[in-house]
């Protein structure tokens, strides 16, 4: 059967581009989350045509697609399941048209996201979605899965970025939704795909709006000696009216664990530092540096350092996005989470988050965008160590159900994928579930584009059985 | 418990919405209104027994920047409130007595929209009331979350055709400390070049107004760096009998608008950097002939009031039979604000009976 699909593939790809042995198919089998599958075949098509061919090849021969970009996805969400066809974006890696007075750009999916903020650059402009990934993630990928960042708390995540996207459905037809007018006719399709981890089509070509480079940034240090005042000032610096660029916070653990890294001149004895970046004209971002200032004091602050120059407004950065290679050097292993709580919540979970690792004896460090709530517990250990993995996906389950108890969700960035589906119960009634349900069924019918994704088994509760007599469908 | 009801200060709301629920699910055909602001927008009113979204804010946490309102609320209502903690969500529509329920399925963004995004980018969790009879709840309350499909953004100007709105929660911000508008006979692209996140720039053919937001000196700055006059308030935006939503890309602004000025009749002004523009005449043939150079232009115009001879966006709608899938997966009988879309039933997708 495989046989007859890698024929049928190669025949319409050329056959440099369909590969089907075990080193490859082990590849991507998974992306840079925990689950693992198997492909059948992977395809690196280098035109929307050869998008298009693989898809209805797929469809002969009844086999799922699943779209993968770099494959960092945290969730699961480019692991294929049930054999299917995966098909690999990452020559698909043009800028096509940078718009300067319309200020924005069509790109491939396969752009890296960084590669384009740096197509840009010249002209003043920048991509403004900036996940920590961003060297190597694709934008195909962050609209699949509507990617955040730190500078995403005062710009807005993915989707507010997106302004079309062509869409490859499962039965081969190609859509464009969405558009460069401010609005379209009807529904707002593009807001769907947006988010939709892969389930609704594989996107080949993208406009995305770019971003004035602000005339004045100011990025600041706060450094304390308990977590508590750190999450504190967060929710105090929100509810002073401000919405900075950015906010991230970074604990004790991993605050030494990058300085030993990279040497950013973090404190390595703070119990927990803020990284905050206010930008704008010049006047108001005084005004707020001079606010936060007194917050942070006002919690506690030992030290608020300002950047005084780009130079070390560069390596204040560099220490927060070398997070994850500071942790490699740490333990072989770790797992990254992902959920929301109510900004005025956080200190509140954060203690319950840290009381949930010590529990399972676990050590877990925080480094995540507190100005919107969004934490990210990350779990590092020896998978080798007997019995740890049960005690490290206890600990992801009680995190979970701690932030969804105080009013959170389950994921801020990094999608539900495989990794969450069968907790998607937590948040949403049997209703929610099949109102999603429908909604992906109307996007792909035949159930092919990355099935077992996103929603849990049963979603659908018997939709046949109330469809009235002369209905359309 | 059910996640529903996890939180006692909602039961109120929830029983409400459940009332809303019920009546949806018992008639065979359903016309959602507010206060009629839009009554007439890409149509004539829908048939059907009229139901109405639940009112009040329920949930108001100032320190978290977002708000949890009945759908029937109204702006102005919602504003007021706001304004107590000098916070402010941006709906801006033209009349604030219009419901919020009504501007998010009417899909308005209102006039600041050049900064602040369109409205869809401020609606974190919507729950509705389906044809079926049930309440569905989609996004989520927090500021980020990427939990499940995006419902939000689907209802987001779907009007009223795939379910009856009975609850948003929207994301709020802080009032700027100071507004000032101003203008200039500098045409809109030369203004929009020189400025930093200007809030608005409306341009009516010979005026570019301007809305400055912000810390009062980087406001008096901004007015004296783009050499604009003072003015009081915002321009005004053209009435009359008949009257129109344009929407083209932002390029073809300029273009668009010395077509409309050819128009004898057609008072119009533009979102400069955004790509909408208000058209508005006293008769209905002025209408359909702005509606012509805008579709020129790759663009199309919204029906908001009068001309009962122009239909909903004079274009066909794209993606036409995916959008009739989504509809038929929402209300298989066409029950909800029949006609504001023009979603024809697929004769192949019929099921035999
Ligand atoms: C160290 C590290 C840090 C990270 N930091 C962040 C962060 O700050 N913010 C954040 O949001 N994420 C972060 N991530 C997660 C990840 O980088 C993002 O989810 C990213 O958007 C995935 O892009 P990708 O190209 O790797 O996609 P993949 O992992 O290849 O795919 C992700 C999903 O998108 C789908 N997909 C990919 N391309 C397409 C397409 N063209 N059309 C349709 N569907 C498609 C896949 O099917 C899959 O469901 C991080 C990951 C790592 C490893």
């Amino acid at each position: 059967m495989d046989r007859a699909l890698l024929a049928d593939l190669r025949a319409a790809l050329g056959s440099d581009r369909v590969r089907a042995e075990p080193l490859e198919l082990h590849l991507y089998g998974r992306d840079a989350g925990v689950d693992v599958g198997e492909a059948s075949a992977v395809c690196f098509p280098a035109t929307a045509e050869h998008v298009v061919a693989a898809v209805q090849v797929a469809a002969r021969h009844d086999r799922p697609f699943v779209a993968r970009g770099s494959g960092t996805g945290l969730a699961g969400g480019a692991t294929p399941v049930g054999r299917p066809v995966v098909i690999v974006t990452t020559h698909l890696n043009r800028v096509l048209e940078v718009d300067e007075q319309q200020r924005l750009a069509w790109v491939e999916p396969g752009v890296l996201n960084l590669d384009l903020s740096r197509a840009v650059r010249h002209l003043g402009l920048h991509y403004a979605p900036d996940p920590s990934s961003q060297q190597a993630c694709t934008i195909g990928g962050n609209i699949a899965t509507n990617a955040g960042g730190p500078h995403c708390l005062a710009y807005g995540v993915t989707a507010a970025h997106v302004l079309a996207v062509d869409v490859v459905l499962a039965d081969g037809s190609v859509a464009m939704l969405g558009g460069v007018t401010p609005d379209q006719p009807g529904y707002d399709l593009r807001g769907c795909f947006v988010g939709s981890e892969g389930t609704m089509g594989l996107a080949t070509r993208i406009a995305v709006r770019l971003t004035a480079n602000p005339p004045e940034i100011r990025t600041l240090l706060l450094d304390f000696t308990s977590i508590d005042d750190a999450a504190a000032t967060v929710s105090g610096v929100i509810a002073a009216g401000i919405v900075p660029a950015a906010l991230e916070m970074m604990d004790a653990e991993i605050t030494r664990a990058v300085e030993d890294f990279v040497g950013a001149g973090y404190p390595r004895d703070a119990a927990a530092v803020l990284l905050i970046e206010l930008d704008g004209l010049e006047h108001g971002v005084e005004a707020q540096v001079e606010r936060v200032r007194a917050v942070g004091s006002s919690h506690g602050a030992r030290t608020v350092r300002v950047a005084a120059d780009e130079a070390e407004r560069a390596l204040l950065w560099k220490g927060r996005k070398s997070a994850f290679g500071a942790i490699a050097r740490i333990a072989p292993d770790y797992y990254l989470h992902d959920a929301v709580v109510p900004r005025t919540r956080l200190v509140d979970v954060l203690r319950q988050v840290y009381a949930i690792a010590s529990e399972q004896r676990l050590t877990m460090m925080n480094v995540f965008h507190a100005g919107d709530g969004n934490l990210h517990p990350l779990i590092v250990f020896d998978g080798r160590e007997p019995g740890i993995w049960a005690r490290v996906h206890a600990a992801g389950d009680a995190i979970l159900q701690a932030c969804v108890a105080a009013g959170g969700v389950l994921s801020g960035e990094h999608g539900i994928g495989l990794e969450k589906r069968d907790a998607m119960p937590l948040v949403f009634e049997p209703a929610d579930l099949d109102a999603q349900a429908r909604l992906r069924d109307a996007f792909d019918p035949s159930g092919r584009a990355n099935p077992d994704k996103v929603l849990p088994q049963g979603s659908r509760c018997g939709e046949l059985a109330r469809i009235p007599e002369g209905a359309w469908v | 418990m059910s996640p529903l009801e996890r939180d006692p200060r909602e039961a109120d709301l929830l029983d409400a919405e459940r009332a809303v629920a019920a009546q949806v699910g018992a008639a065979d055909a359903v016309a959602p209104v507010g206060t009629g602001t839009h009554r007439e927008v890409g149509g004539p009113p829908p048939a059907g027994v009229e139901v109405r979204a639940p009112v009040g804010v329920v949930m108001y946490d100032p320190a978290e920047l977002t708000v949890t309102v009945g759908a029937g609320t109204t702006v102005e209502e919602l504003s007021g409130i706001l304004s107590e903690a000098n916070q402010e969500c941006v709906l801006d529509p033209r009349d604030a007595t219009a419901t919020i329920g009504g501007t998010l399925a009417c899909g308005l963004s209102g006039l600041r929209r050049l900064r602040y995004g369109p409205l869809r980018d401020r609606v974190l969790e919507v729950r509705f009331a389906t044809a079926a009879g049930e309440l569905v709840r989609g996004g989520g309350p927090t500021v980020k979350n990427v939990t499940g499909y995006d419902m939000p953004r689907l209802l987001v100007g779907s009007f009223g055709t795939l379910g009856v709105l009975t609850r948003v929660v929207l994301r709020c911000q802080p009032r700027p400390m100071h507004a000032q508008w101003g203008h200039t006979s500098d045409d809109p692209a030369t203004v929009l070049a020189r400025s930093f996140r200007a809030s608005a720039v409306l341009w009516d053919g010979a005026r570019t107004s301007v809305l400055s937001e912000g810390h009062p000196d980087d406001v008096v700055s901004q007015i004296a760096t783009l050499g604009l006059e003072a003015q009081e308030g915002p321009p005004p935006v053209p009435v009359g009998a008949h009257r129109g939503r344009a929407s083209v890309a932002p390029a073809d602004v300029i273009a668009v608008g010395r077509s409309l000025d050819a128009i004898v009749g057609a008072r119009w002004i533009a979102e400069a950097g955004v790509g909408t523009l208000h058209v508005a005449c006293d008769e209905e043939s002025t209408l359909a002939d702005a509606r012509q150079a805008v579709t020129q232009h790759g663009g199309w115009l919204l029906r908001e009031e009068g001309a009962p001879g122009l239909d909903g966006f004079g274009v066909e709608l794209p993606n036409a039979a995916l959008m009739a899938r989504v509809k038929t997966a929402f209300d298989p009988t066409n029950k909800l604000a029949a006609g504001r879309l023009p979603l024809a039933p697929r004769e192949d997708a019929r099921i035999a009976s």
